[in-house]
Order: C-alpha cells, then sequence, then structure tokens
C-alpha cells in the first residue's frame, strides 16, 4: 500500500470536561486512546499518519487542569496549564523562575499559547528518522538509523544512548527535574506521584518511551515543592535560530549558597541524553565549593565524563562542558538569552 | 517628463488594501461549484522504475472520481520563438508525473476526490510494485571513478553530435567521472581537480600568479536550499466550452499562458490565467509550475473543477532547491590588494532533470565584481537524485560571491588593506569589462556600476571605522565582529512591450501582464507612462492578473528584469501616445504636431489646448492607429491580439522598448554587518545591518528598501541555519518541515536594519532604472560571514550555513573542524 504523509485520518474525537470523566475515558480506551494536550505533538504525528489512532481523547475542555495554585510554599500546576501562563505567573517568575524561562523559551509564541506543560514534558523525541516513520527500534523495528556511518545526528545523544540515540526535546524538563517536580499520575480511580526526575526514561529502560506513562495513565499536575524557591537558577537554551527551534542542548540548576559556598545544587542538562540528564556527580562535586574557576573547570569536565559523540554531534561535547560552568557560574546568560 | 511627479514617490499600491485586510484570493481561495480535491502519491524512492499500480481499491471507494497516470500527461512539446526557431522539448526533462521517479516525492499518480480525506485515504489504498534503481545524492560521489549514477546513462547532461555547421545535437545524459588521482585533496578539504564540462579563461592567468605578493587556494561549499514561498504551489483547473481555466501563482501572468499552453498542447487562445496574487517566487515558479497539469487533466478527466493543494512537505519536494556550487578559487593578489589572477572551479549539484547554469554564472559575477586582470573559470554540473534545482534568486552570482568573499576577507587581512578599500580597489567602474570573452575573444561590459558610491556610502551610514576599531574585542564570553561584501547580478532585458488606452472620460487604463508576487513591479512600472502622460495616478486604473483582461506581452519576473524592461515598454507606450496626441491636436486645433506638449491631462502648445478625454474621443473619432485598429509591426503577437481586442476605446499607447542599449544591465549592492560571537556556544547574533544598492533612479523609494533588505535576510538565511539535510546512504531527505530546514525568523535579524540608494541613472536606459532584486542576496549572507570572520579570524567555516557546531568545534580545535564537500548535512 502507497504512503501518504498527509491529512489527519478520521477518528473518534472525545472531549470530556471534567477530571472523572476523562481518567475514566483514557481507562477504557487503554492502548486504543490518544490522549491530546495542546496538539503541538500530536497533530504532527497525526497529519503525518505516521502514527494513527482510532480515539482522541482532548483534555483542553477540563478546567480542572488547568491553572497554578500555592500548596505550602510550592506550586500545583495542572497539566493543561499553557506555557505562556507558567512563563507570566507571578508565582512562578519570583520563586521558581528557572522554570519560567524555562517555558518562556519553548518553540514560538503561538506555540507557547497553544502548548501545555503536561504536553512538553511528554512529548516524544524529535529524531528526525523516527518522526518520519522509519521503523527503528523506537518504533519497533531492530536498526537505529540515526546511528549509522552516513547518519545525520547533530541533534543527537552523546550520553545515555542504548542502540536508541534520540534526546528529550523538552525545554521545561531539566527545569522540573532541578527543582525536584513530583508528577501526579491518575489512573482511573487511584493517583500515584513520581519524582520527575523519574518520570522520565531512556532507551535502557524503555526504548518505545519517553515517560513512564502506561496506557491507561493520565499525567494531572506538576508539583514544585518549595525546597528551592527563590534558590539561585540558571537556565540556557542553545539553538539554532532565536524563535520556533527545539534546543541543541539546554541547561537548568538550582543553587543553595551560603557565605560564598554552595550548600547544595541541582544540575541538569537537556538534549543530550534521551532524558533529561540530573549530574549527580556535579552535584556532589559543587556541595561545599566555593564558586570559583577551579570549581567551574571541575564541574564541567564531570559534566561530559563518558560522552560518546557521534558523527556530526561532537560539539555537543564542549557545549555541554561550557554549559554546565555557566550555569554553576551564574549571572547573565550568552547570547541565547 | 510631465509636471505630474510620480518616479521616485512613494504611494499606495491598488492591491494592497486587499492584501492586509484577508480579502486577496490567492489560488487556493476559489472555490468551485462541485469542485474536487487531488492528492498526489509521491515516490517513497530516491530512483525507482513503477512496474505496476493496482488503482482497483481506490477506484472501488466512495467519492473517488478519476485517477490520474503519467502514461496520460500529453508528450512535451516543442517551443517555438519568436523568432520561428523550434527548440525541441527534452524528452528527459521533468514532467508533472512519471513512472521513474529520479528522487524522493517525486508524484508519481494523482487521485480526484470529493475532499481531500478520501482522495488520502485513496492514495492509501494503491498498490505499487516498484523496482528501486541505483541512485546518488552528493555530486562528488558520483564523480568519483566507482561511483554511482542517477540516471541510467550518466550524471551530466551532454549534446549528441552534430553536423558541421548544423544546429546543435540533442540533450543527452552522459557519464563524467574524475580519475583516482585526481582525487588526493579531497581528504584536506580541497575540491579535486578533474576535468570540467566548461572552461574560458582571458588575460595572462601565469604572469598574474607570478606577479602576485599573496596567492590564496580556498575551497567552500554553498548550501542548496528551498524557496520557502509562502504561497505553495496550489493550482484549481476547470474547463468551460473547451477552453481552460487555472488558478495559480507566478512570476508572469503572461509568460506562463505559454507554458500552460505548450505542456497542455492547447492554443494560446485556449487558457485563461487567473493570478492576481502570488506569495512568492524567488525564482521557483518563472512561468508557473508544471504540477499545474494534474489538476487540469483531472479536471478535463472528470468534467469537474478540481483543486490540488500543495502542501508545505510537497513543495519542499516539488518546489525545488537552489543549487548548492562547490568551488575551488585560486587567486593571487598584489601588494596593494589589486586582484591579479583568478583560477576558479565549481562543481554545481542538480536534480536528475534540467539543470541551473549556477556553477557557470558564478565566474561570470565573480569576474564583474572583482575585476581580475586574468581568469580561469572551469565548470561541471553533476546530476543527483535529489529535488528539481530552479533558479533561486541571485542564481549563480550568489554562489560565486558566497565562494569569493571568504578569499577576499582573508587576502586584505592577511595584506594588512582595510577590507571596504580592498573592495573599492577592485570594484567595476562604469562600463566595466567582464568574462567569459564573446565569440571575437572581446569582453562585454555593463551599461553601468556604481559600487564604488555604494561602498562609501554605507561605509558611512554604517560608521565602517568605529565598527572596525571594535571588531574582535572581548567582552566577557563575547566578540564582536564587522564585514562588509559586495554583490551584483543581472537587472535588466529589453524588447518588451507596453499598451494602455486613455479613454473618452480621461481616465488612463494600463494593461499589466507582470506577475504580482509581492514586489509591487506589476504597478510600479506603470507610473513611468503616467507621469509622462501627465495623469495623476488616481485616474489609472492598472488591469493585472487575469489573462482575459488583454494584457501585453511582458517579462518574467526573474533576475530582477522588470523595473528595467518594463519602464523601458511603459515609456515606448507613452512616447507612442504622446505622438499621437499631439497630431490629433494639431489637426483639431491646428498648428504644427512637434509644437505641442502633453502635460496636466491636457495637450497644449501655448495657445490652443484640449484635454486628454477630447483627445481620447478624437481618437476614437480618427480610428486607425489612433485607437489601435492598426498597429506597430514590431510588438508581439500576444500584444497584437490584447490590442486588438481594446481597439476603439479611446487613445491607445502601444510599443515595443527598442531603446538602444550599449552593454549589458547589472544591478549592485554592498551589505555591511556586524555580529556578536559568544565564545562559549558559538552562537552569533546579528546586531546591525545596513545595506546600498545602485540600480538607477529609484522608482518608489519604500518598495525598493523592502527589496534591498528583505533579499539581504533571504541571503542571511543561507549564511544562519537554513538547510537541506539528506542521509546519503538512503537518500532521503530528514528535513522537510521550517523547523527542521529553519529558515531565518524575525528573530534573527537585526531590529532596525538601515538602506539607502545611489540613485544615480543607468545612461542605458531612458528612464534610468535597473532592478535591484538579486545583487542583496549575497551582500546580506556575506557581510555577516565576513563579520565572523573579524570577530574569529578566518579558519572558522568552509561552507554555508555556518551553525553554532561549526563554530564551537572550530575555537575547541583550532582549525575548521566541518566536512567541506559532503553533500546536505
Amino acid at each position: 500500500m502507497a504512503t501518504i504523509h498527509d491529512v489527519i485520518p478520521p477518528f473518534q474525537l472525545f472531549q470530556p470536561t471534567t477530571l472523572d470523566a476523562a481518567a475514566d475515558l483514557v481507562r477504557e480506551h487503554g492502548d486504543e486512546a490518544w490522549i491530546m494536550a495542546g496538539g503541538m505533538d500530536s497533530f504532527d504525528w497525526l497529519k503525518d499518519r505516521t502514527k494513527r489512532t482510532e480515539a482522541v481523547i482532548d483534555l483542553s475542555m477540563v478546567e480542572e487542569l488547568r491553572g497554578i495554585r500555592e500548596v505550602e510554599g510550592g506550586l500545583e500546576i495542572g497539566a493543561m496549564t499553557t506555557l505562556t501562563d507558567v512563563a507570566e505567573h507571578p508565582a512562578v517568575r519570583d520563586r521558581f523562575g528557572v522554570l519560567a524561562q524555562a517555558a518562556a523559551l519553548v518553540a514560538s509564541p503561538q506555540i507557547r499559547h497553544q502548548g501545555t506543560l503536561g504536553g512538553n514534558v511528554s512529548q516524544d523525541t524529535r529524531c528526525a528518522y523516527y518522526r518520519r516513520g522509519w521503523t527503528c527500534y523506537r518504533a519497533g523495528g531492530n536498526i537505529c538509523y540515526a546511528d549509522t556511518p552516513t547518519a545525520i545526528n547533530r541533534e543527537h545523544a552523546i550520553l545515555g544512548a542504548s542502540r536508541c540515540v534520540a534526546v528529550s526535546p523538552s525545554d521545561t524538563a531539566p527545569a522540573l527535574v532541578a527543582l525536584d517536580a513530583q508528577m501526579v499520575i491518575r489512573r482511573g480511580g487511584q493517583e500515584r506521584v513520581v519524582e520527575a526526575e523519574d518520570y522520565f526514561v531512556g532507551p535502557s529502560r524503555d526504548i518505545r518511551h519517553m515517560t513512564v506513562l502506561e496506557s491507561g495513565d493520565l499525567l494531572t499536575t506538576i508539583r514544585i515543592p518549595a525546597t528551592w524557591a527563590g534558590a539561585r537558577f540558571y537556565f540556557e537554551k542553545v539553538r539554532d535560530r532565536e524563535v520556533w527551534d527545539f534546543p541543541l542542548v539546554n541547561v537548568a540548576s538550582a543553587i543553595r549558597e551560603n557565605g560564598g559556598r554552595i550548600t547544595e545544587a541541582r544540575v541538569v542538562v537537556g538534549a543530550v541524553a534521551a532524558h533529561p540528564l540530573r549530574l549527580h556527580d556535579v552535584e556532589e562535586s559543587l556541595a561545599g565549593a566555593m564558586v570559583n574557576d577551579e570549581t567551574l573547570v571541575r564541574a564541567g569536565e564531570l559534566a561530559i565524563r563518558g560522552a560518546r559523540p557521534l558523527r556530526y554531534n561532537a560539539y555537543k561535547v564542549p557545549l555541554m562542558r561550557n554549559l554546565v560552568k555557566r550555569a554553576v557560574r551564574g549571572g547573565p546568560t550568552g547570547t541565547t538569552a | 517628463m510631465g509636471s505630474t511627479r510620480l518616479v521616485g514617490e512613494n504611494y499606495t499600491t491598488p492591491d494592497l488594501l486587499a492584501k492586509v485586510t484577508g480579502r486577496a484570493k490567492y489560488a487556493e481561495d476559489f472555490r468551485v461549484d462541485g469542485m474536487l480535491f487531488a492528492k498526489l502519491l509521491l515516490s517513497p524512492f530516491p530512483h525507482a522504475r513503477v512496474l505496476s499500480v493496482d488503482t482497483t481499491a481506490a477506484e472501488a471507494m466512495p467519492g473517488v472520481r478519476g485517477i490520474l497516470r503519467a502514461g496520460e500527461l500529453p508528450a512535451p512539446a516543442d517551443t517555438v520563438t519568436d523568432l520561428g526557431e523550434t527548440i525541441r522539448a527534452n524528452p528527459m526533462g521533468e514532467r508533472a508525473l512519471t513512472d521513474e521517479p529520479v528522487y524522493a516525492g517525486e508524484p508519481v499518480l494523482a487521485v480526484a476526490a470529493i475532499d481531500e480525506e478520501t482522495a488520502a485515504a485513496a492514495i492509501e489504498a494503491i498498490r505499487i510494485e516498484w523496482e528501486p534503481l541505483p541512485f546518488v545524492v552528493d555530486p562528488l560521489e558520483s564523480l568519483r571513478p566507482d561511483g554511482p549514477n542517477p540516471r541510467e546513462q550518466g550524471n551530466s547532461w551532454g549534446r549528441a553530435p552534430s553536423e558541421a555547421g548544423g544546429p546543435p545535437g540533442e540533450l543527452v545524459v552522459q557519464s563524467i567521472k574524475w580519475a583516482s588521482a585526481d582525487w588526493g585533496e579531497v581528504d584536506e578539504g580541497r575540491l579535486p581537480e578533474g576535468d570540467h564540462q566548461t572552461d574560458w579563461s582571458y588575460g595572462d592567468l601565469e604572469a598574474g600568479f607570478r606577479d602576485a605578493a599573496l596567492v590564496l587556494d580556498e575551497t567552500f561549499s554553498t548550501p542548496n536550499n528551498q524557496h520557502h514561498c509562502l504561497e505553495t504551489r496550489t493550482a484549481l483547473a476547470y474547463w468551460q466550452n473547451g477552453k481552460l481555466f487555472m488558478h495559480t501563482g507566478t512570476q508572469s501572468a503572461v509568460q506562463t499562458v505559454a507554458s500552460i499552453s505548450r505542456w497542455m498542447n492547447l492554443d494560446l487562445a485556449d487558457v485563461v490565467l487567473i493570478t492576481e496574487y502570488t506569495g512568492g517566487g524567488f525564482g521557483s515558479k518563472a512561468t508557473g509550475a508544471v504540477s499545474c497539469m494534474i489538476p487540469a487533466m483531472l479536471a478535463r478527466k472528470t468534467n469537474q473543477a478540481v483543486m490540488m493543494r500543495i502542501t508545505r512537505e510537497e513543495e519542499q519536494m516539488i518546489g525545488g532547491l537552489r543549487p548548492a556550487v562547490h568551488g575551488r578559487i585560486k587567486a593571487g593578489f598584489a601588494r596593494d590588494g589589486r586582484l591579479l589572477a583568478v583560477d576558479m572551479m565549481t562543481v554545481g549539484e542538480s536534480a536528475a532533470y534540467e539543470a541551473q547554469g549556477d556553477a557557470g554564472t558564478s565566474g561570470r559575477i565573480v569576474s564583474l565584481v572583482y575585476q581580475p586582470a586574468a581568469m580561469r573559470m572551469r565548470s561541471t554540473t553533476v546530476l543527483t537524485n535529489t529535488p528539481p534545482r530552479r533558479a533561486q534568486s541571485q542564481p549563480g552570482g550568489f554562489q560565486g560571491i558566497m565562494l569569493m568573499e571568504p578569499v577576499v576577507w582573508k587576502a586584505a587581512r592577511e595584506l594588512g588593506i582595510d577590507q571596504v578599500a580592498m573592495r573599492r580597489l577592485n570594484a567595476p567602474v562604469g562600463k566595466a569589462q567582464f568574462g567569459p570573452p564573446s565569440g571575437n575573444g572581446t569582453l562585454p561590459h555593463v551599461t553601468s556600476s556604481f559600487l564604488v558610491e555604494c561602498l562609501d556610502r554605507g561605509a558611512e551610514l554604517f560608521d565602517w571605522p568605529t565598527r572596525v576599531a571594535r571588531s574582535g574585542q572581548r567582552n566577557g564570553s563575547t566578540v564582536r565582529g564587522a564585514g562588509v561584501a559586495v554583490s551584483s547580478f543581472v537587472a535588466g532585458s529589453v524588447g518588451f512591450d507596453g499598451l494602455f488606452l486613455i479613454t473618452p472620460e480621461g481616465r488612463m487604463i494600463v494593461k499589466s501582464g507582470i506577475g504580482n508576487l509581492g514586489n509591487e513591479n506589476v504597478f510600479d512600472v506603470h507610473r513611468v507612462a503616467a507621469e509622462m502622460m501627465g495623469v495623476p495616478w488616481d485616474k489609472v486604473d492598472i488591469h493585472w492578473g487575469d489573462t482575459a483582461n488583454h494584457l501585453p506581452w511582458t517579462c518574467v519576473s526573474g533576475g530582477s528584469q522588470t523595473t528595467h524592461a518594463m519602464t523601458r515598454a511603459a515609456h515606448a507606450a507613452a512616447t507612442d501616445a504622446i505622438a499621437k496626441a499631439k497630431e490629433i491636436a494639431a489637426r483639431t486645433l491646428g498648428g504644427n504636431a512637434a509644437a505641442y506638449r502633453v502635460a496636466d491631462e491636457r495637450v497644449s502648445d501655448g495657445a490652443r489646448s484640449m484635454t486628454l478625454a477630447q483627445v481620447a474621443q478624437q481618437a476614437i473619432r480618427l480610428g486607425g492607429r489612433f485607437d489601435g485598429h492598426e498597429l506597430p509591426e514590431n510588438i508581439n503577437r500576444v500584444t497584437t491580439t490584447a490590442a486588438t481586442a481594446l481597439a476603439g476605446q479611446g487613445l491607445m499607447g502601444v510599443a515595443r522598448d527598442t531603446y538602444p542599449r550599449d552593454g549589458t544591465t547589472f544591478g549592485f549592492a554592498a551589505g555591511f554587518a556586524e555580529v556578536e560571537v559568544d565564545l562559549e556556544t558559538g552562537r552569533y547574533k546579528v546586531l546591525d545591518f545596513t545595506a546600498v544598492g545602485d540600480s538607477g533612479t529609484i522608482i518608489h523609494p519604500r518598495n525598493y528598501g523592502g527589496q534591498l533588505l528583505g533579499r539581504s535576510v533571504l541571503g542571511m538565511g543561507h549564511a544562519l541555519a537554513q538547510k537541506t539535510v539528506y542521509d546519503q546512504h538512503y537518500g532521503l531527505s530528514l528535513a522537510n518541515r521550517f523547523y527542521q530546514n529553519r529558515p531565518p525568523t524575525i528573530l534573527d535579524i537585526p531590529r532596525n536594519m538601515q538602506w539607502d540608494a545611489v540613485n544615480l541613472p543607468d545612461p542605458e536606459t531612458p528612464v534610468g532604472a535597473k532592478g535591484i532584486g538579486e545583487p542583496p542576496v549575497a551582500a546580506g549572507a556575506m557581510a555577516i560571514l565576513n563579520a565572523l570572520s573579524a570577530a574569529l579570524g578566518d579558519e572558522i567555516y568552509r561552507r554555508a550555513p555556518v551553525t553554532l557546531d561549526t563554530v564551537l568545534m572550530a575555537l575547541e580545535h583550532g582549525r575548521p573542524m566541518q566536512e567541506p564537500l559532503t553533500a546536505h548535512i
């Protein structure tokens, strides 16, 4: 049968208006259901006819899933809150600025108005081979087309690859991991809470999925604990264009200091692996350290330990090293601010 | 000229309100009763043969109305030129559909159905048995001794042998391979030196290199790039009483009728084209797109109107590409910076269809812009299994400038000469000469060049000395650099027709055959005629974009011809009407025709006077040539048809441009840019940009500024990030979306760019005006890349675009690290 990458095929559309109804629908339809948040990832797949579904559950009418609430010094952000609302919310800006910055750098204004925080952290990878429908490991096949001698892999992984070399394209994901965020997942009438760091998974654990979400699961809320409120934050996204681009590498950090010494740190890098990469070794090396050249160099070198570049992405190694140094150093970002 | 001053003044074009309010209808916006929608089945292979097609299931689907196969298309017809010369159709050229696709994404068949959903589902229900064939997407791979060929017959166009003195032999595809020994330098990043298809030279090359104080040998690759027209090549077609009505975008309303009639084997009179608005062409819609045959054929087959909306992804494939050129330039400079010798060779990329001349044209422009005392140019164009190559803004000239500017930059730096002074020293002046030599060995020359004036004005506007002083200065992790680049391209053709009427009510009705692709000269050029006739602009009606509306023979709006060609035609038509008006006045009022003049809507000799409305009434009474019942012999047959239909409606101005011209018309531009590079990320930002153009007299300043800066931005895209991406092993594109091939966004360019024009008339055209669309493209691109060199030194990049990975890796390793010659990475 011939292939056409055009025109969204027909499907049943469900537009629940309550969370309970949405959860029931998700459970009822299981594997058949395509859960759609802002649609920025979904429409691409559906229009290309690369992935199909019989039923789309559109969450845009569920008011309970929208909005930002202050809870015990932290925040609860509904999964359907738009990226624009996250970026502009006073509490996010004042106390968790790293998330506001990350959200404000996603794609373009139009996409941020439509795209949601829940969608941004649950989106699929942008590996051009996989998105095109090539039957790679991630698509259930037995080859990675992006890791062959002729493959174009400028945007692919330098760390954590396991057969698949795709990367996480999210800007908000590293910021959420740096904030020790928690993801609230609903399954039927049950709720479970997963640490943001564990929400995102690499190919060695699940080569078909980017998150722990399983069929029947619904991400409802992102909780930001008070832990890092008002910390020294840094976010930087490096991309080819000033707008409407996925990250080549991004970095998020949260740092607590006391008398010039770092007491605790979170440093997370995106788009270098299939999931946002929290740099535990770097964080440990920073605990108790002064912010000086020696500390920065050590952090940068530790960050890239074990990096294995492909033919066209060796630049990501020095880029990641330099961004981690900047994230620790703090101050204004470079030209991509 | 008359007292009604229009030339050089800003005004609001008659289409503006419709465009900004959304009332303007582009091809896709039309709806016809019962119209069907067509969808294409595209080849999934870079090269394959269709062995069998089973459409049974598709045809059985409710709502499917027709399926069109390649074999149903009319055979390509020969072209007969105005001179009666027959140009044979190329049997191996591009067609609308094919059973042997030669690039992935090439249309194989089309389905018409009641809606797009049904058509798409029908495509999926079609079974095709394919025979995959050998392919290649990299021209240098194809040139290797055992390299694959994109077509069975070879990898390049040539001509079959012909009889001595006879017409040239027919076009054939043949195989060119370069011997193993030629490939030694490839690993060092140098373009190999094989045998080339074309080879021209002038001057004493050896002496030039012998006398040179500095000799450089540099290889550089320019990118393939889509045109990214915001309007894709959508077409709506229907038939009424044997006439084909076509709605589609094009770069020439009038000349597209000719191509449609040739593609469809129809009489010119049986094609009506409606094309009032076109969303960009940039060379890719020169005389329409051959794909418009598909809805036309399906409409005939189904007896219903058929709309074929082309998606962005399809446009990326069938819309075509600017051809990349891989170039190597050996250049010798005197101690004072004068360019003594250039030995240039290029390998141009092509699809497996008609090749563009960019690889060769690049040498012509280098010869003109940098005026080497001696030059040799060799070039070869290699076919590959990638999308059709089409002319794109400054075709060939862009690549030539891109190959040469880094060489000039490096030379000036090594010789310690200011970059503006270096370009000024080598700039063409006046009726400057350029290669290749003509048949008798002499070099052709331009009509005028004011490039030196562009550089001087630009340096002043940009405050060049201040910016140079801070080039290379580090601030935190950033460093700035200021760059300049010069550029040129052809800017005008001759020999087209003007046609207008002065009505008995005193209005001026101008017939414009120019395509309305956003550059406003569909209206601008006619202000010349209105000004000469002394008619205020609010009494001028422009008829454009519907070929049922009696439009005259007009140039294609490509290669920046229009302003030059059509102001000449407008001038000729106005001159004709003025002579007629004076004669009518003398006949009516008495006196000598020569004593009359036309101004302020009147014809008068000081004592006697009549209005143009009265002149028009008289013209109708007198008939003959006055009202178009007798027409000049030398106008094009298209104009004759149009003017014949208009005869008897008023005073007719109709004439062909036969003004003499000494030289070939070129426009010039200089671009200045300042960038800031972040040394820790490799990312750079364009802080500021200034462009100054030389294209003679400025007709419409606001439009001119828009062209100058808009086309500079087109060039900037080629410098910053825009590119095609192919996996060579599979021969398939990996960048089919805007976010993947990355044209520049509004945030990637400086907020406040400046422009100015030299505004000195070209002496070889009556209005003094030349085109400006093309030269800014390379000036925009290379001012930026030179600024990057000013910031970082000139051992950073060897191809464009220059993205942050290239910069960061070069900074890390102290030398360029990017593969310079691999195609589509």
